[in-house]
């Protein structure tokens, strides 16, 4: 009975063509790069997931997807069992979502952290980050006893780099004689590699660690050692409960939520969305009361006045590390530089790996 | 880089913390592929251990009997391959991959609800030792008993290959289990034995990563530490304590080049992130260059499906 319903149904989803499709239910398609399990940025973006879900709207989600030639055929599968609305939520997935929403033009794309919107069925969203990085670098700068702060990064791409400079700017500000050592791990998950960069950081005198890497490894590491650390994607407090000054939340669940409705009742249309604190998509977890209520108020007011636009991340004079200015004094980072920003700040040691 | 004596040992104690999980690991599949086992499932095998480990410490609380029981998941599942491949004669090689696919779904499966769960502190032996003598202090002292017993592994694996009645059967049967079953041995038997072994090895290396390297569970956390055991076995030519050298070094460079970058070093960090794989190749690769040695060592049979003729 079931199994010729399906056959009735897979022979008029045929014959209607893509007309059919539209007919189908409404379904939506996450693609994750990590394990939901992860607890920072695929477990926040599976969070929303679940917020789509309570509204109400049929989702599915394949985990752990290597960027890259995996990619493009995860999400054409997706494409192809009648997802109307598909979530790529990784850097890496931005040429194959735009490959394969050239094949679907019936099918609806969100890139996470891109910026190629090559066909009119793709958008692209991020959150700006770097707000919650600069009062990462508040923080840092006023609580560093070595003036080091370690900084784990993943790959070289704006995103991470933005990250960097938006923390060493603020630090700066509080702390003139603040150094950054940033250690690349060339992976976004590997809890062992992960734990291994903070011990090194540690080792040459960071009490600070700071991670732009999705497992919970690096903060646990900083606890162990007794220095401070910042969580990443979730609230991670509880696994270093003493070590973890705040962490940087990504809420994706409002915009899901939205984007999703919108794509069920034909009101989608293509758009490039950065929020940030403002609009909530960042947010910060509770302050660490060893933080003292003085700092804690100063960085609720910076939060506040970075939501409201008062302050801004990237305010001028900036300069690199060659001492050339990128940011006149009085003007504010736009939107254009931040996104393809592949430069250190001055004050920042090292080069961007190549 | 602060180049003082005492800052070194710390570096090589964290080094040799490290490094165990690839030695444990490593030292169980020498044994199972020196009796012509080859076993490719190290990986599926380590990330089941690193998740029963997890939940019987979060369940029982008590971490003996996490580690007991790593093992004994490790041996479970290695069971399943030894009945395919020695009872069922199934191909080495797929099935050992099918293994691997296998322990990373499940282990993602049990280890749902202990996702977030933090860690307990694994026992430290002689920690005030490790404070009180420079140097020797970080290196000797201050380590999990699971550190010590990966260190003495590839010895006693050495003395148990070269020096025994049962070491010498697990290397007839690997490398002419035809001849070794003329003379009245249970290949079969011998097989099925060692890659038990292996199982509980690699069970107990992944259980070192969820309950001591790094106390949680988050799935697929061996992020590829079996396979980089797996190859270690082969560059250092079926030798234990080549296995131990070459884990070190693995271990050593991986440290090293983030202790590089920390500084600051100008090298391009691409070329110093694909340091410890090349380093590791090279030094196994010239000091196993004696060929007479590696014919010696290499299991012949390694691989290939035993019938016995009856």
């Amino acid at each position: 009975m079931y199994k010729n319903f399906l056959r009735y149904l897979t022979s008029v989803i045929f014959l209607l063509g893509f007309s059919a499709s539209a007919n189908a239910e409404f379904k939506v398609g996450f693609v994750y790069v990590g394990p939901t399990g992860d607890h920072g940025w695929t477990y926040q973006h599976h969070e929303g997931r679940n917020a789509v879900e309570a509204a109400g709207i049929k989702t599915t989600y394949v985990e752990s997807v290597p960027e890259g030639a995996d990619a493009e055929r995860v999400i054409r599968q997706l494409a192809q069992s009648g997802h109307d609305l598909i979530f790529t939520t990784s850097f890496g997935y931005m040429d194959p979502t735009n490959k394969v929403a050239k094949e679907f033009p019936n099918v609806k794309f969100e890139h996470a952290t891109g910026y190629k919107r090559e066909h009119s069925n793709v958008s692209t969203y991020s959150a700006r980050f770097y707000e919650g990085r600069t009062l990462l670098g508040h923080i840092a700068g006023k609580m560093t006893k070595t003036n080091t702060i370690g900084y784990i990064a993943s790959f070289p791409i704006p995103e991470v780099i933005r990250g960097i400079n938006a923390m060493t700017l603020a630090a700066q500000k509080v702390n003139p004689n603040i150094k950054t050592k940033i250690v690349w791990v060339f992976t976004w998950y590997d809890p062992g590699k992960e734990a291994e960069a903070a011990q090194a950081l540690i080792d040459q005198g960071a009490d600070i660690i700071m991670q732009h890497t999705d497992s919970t490894a690096p903060v646990q590491t900083a606890e162990k050692a007794g220095v401070w650390s910042f969580g990443q994607a979730s609230d991670m407090q509880r696994f270093a409960p003493k070590s973890i000054l705040t962490s940087i939340i990504d809420d994706w669940a409002p915009y899901y939520v939205e984007r999703a409705i919108a794509a069920r009742d034909g009101t989608w249309g293509q758009q490039d969305t950065w929020h940030g604190l403002n609009e909530g998509m960042v947010a910060m977890a509770p302050y660490n009361s060893a933080m003292g209520s003085d700092l804690v108020k100063e960085v609720e007011q910076l939060q506040k006045d970075l939501a409201s636009g008062k302050a801004h991340s990237f305010t001028g004079p900036i300069y690199d590390q060659k001492g050339k200015l990128l940011v006149a004094e009085g003007k504010v980072a736009d939107d254009g530089m931040l996104a393809g920003m592949s430069v250190y700040v001055k004050g920042v040691e090292g080069d961007i790996p190549k | 880089m602060i180049l003082d004596i005492s800052f070194i040992g710390i570096l090589i104690g964290s080094i040799m913390a490290s490094s165990v999980p690839l030695i444990l690991a490593a030292s169980g599949e020498l044994i199972t592929e020196r009796s012509g086992v080859l076993n490719l499932g190290v990986e599926g095998m380590m990330i089941i251990g690193a998740i029963s480990g997890f939940a019987l410490m979060v369940i029982t609380d008590n971490l003996f009997l996490a580690i007991i029981g790593s093992m004994l998941s490790g041996v479970i599942i290695s069971l399943i391959f030894g009945f395919l491949t020695q009872s069922l004669l199934t191909n080495h090689v797929a099935t050992g991959l099918a293994l691997t696919i296998f322990g990373i779904g499940l282990s993602a499966m049990l280890g749902k609800n202990f996702v977030g769960i933090p860690g307990k502190d694994f026992p430290i032996l002689f920690e005030s030792l490790k404070e009180s003598i420079p140097f020797f202090g970080p290196i000797l002292f201050g380590h999990s008993i699971i550190l010590y017993f990966a260190f003495v592994l590839p010895f006693l694996t050495s003395y148990f290959l070269k020096k025994t009645k049962l070491g010498l059967i697990v290397r007839a049967v690997g490398d002419s289990p035809t001849s070794a079953s003329n003379q009245g041995i249970n290949v079969i038997l011998v097989r099925y034995c060692c890659i038990l072994y292996g199982g509980s090895m690699c069970g107990l290396a992944g259980a070192y990563l969820s309950l001591i390297y790094t106390p949680q569970w988050i799935e697929n956390m061996t992020a590829g530490r079996g396979w980089i055991a797996l190859a270690l076995v082969v560059f250092a030519t079926w030798s234990p304590i080549k296995v131990l050298i070459g884990a070190l070094i693995f271990g050593g460079i991986t440290i090293m080049q983030l202790h590089m970058q920390a500084v600051g070093l100008r090298i391009p960090v691409q070329f110093l992130s694909a340091l410890p794989y090349l380093m590791t190749i090279i030094v196994l690769v010239v000091i196993s260059r004696d060929s007479r040695k590696i014919k010696l060592n290499t299991p012949t049979s390694l691989a290939k499906i035993f019938y016995k003729e009856k």
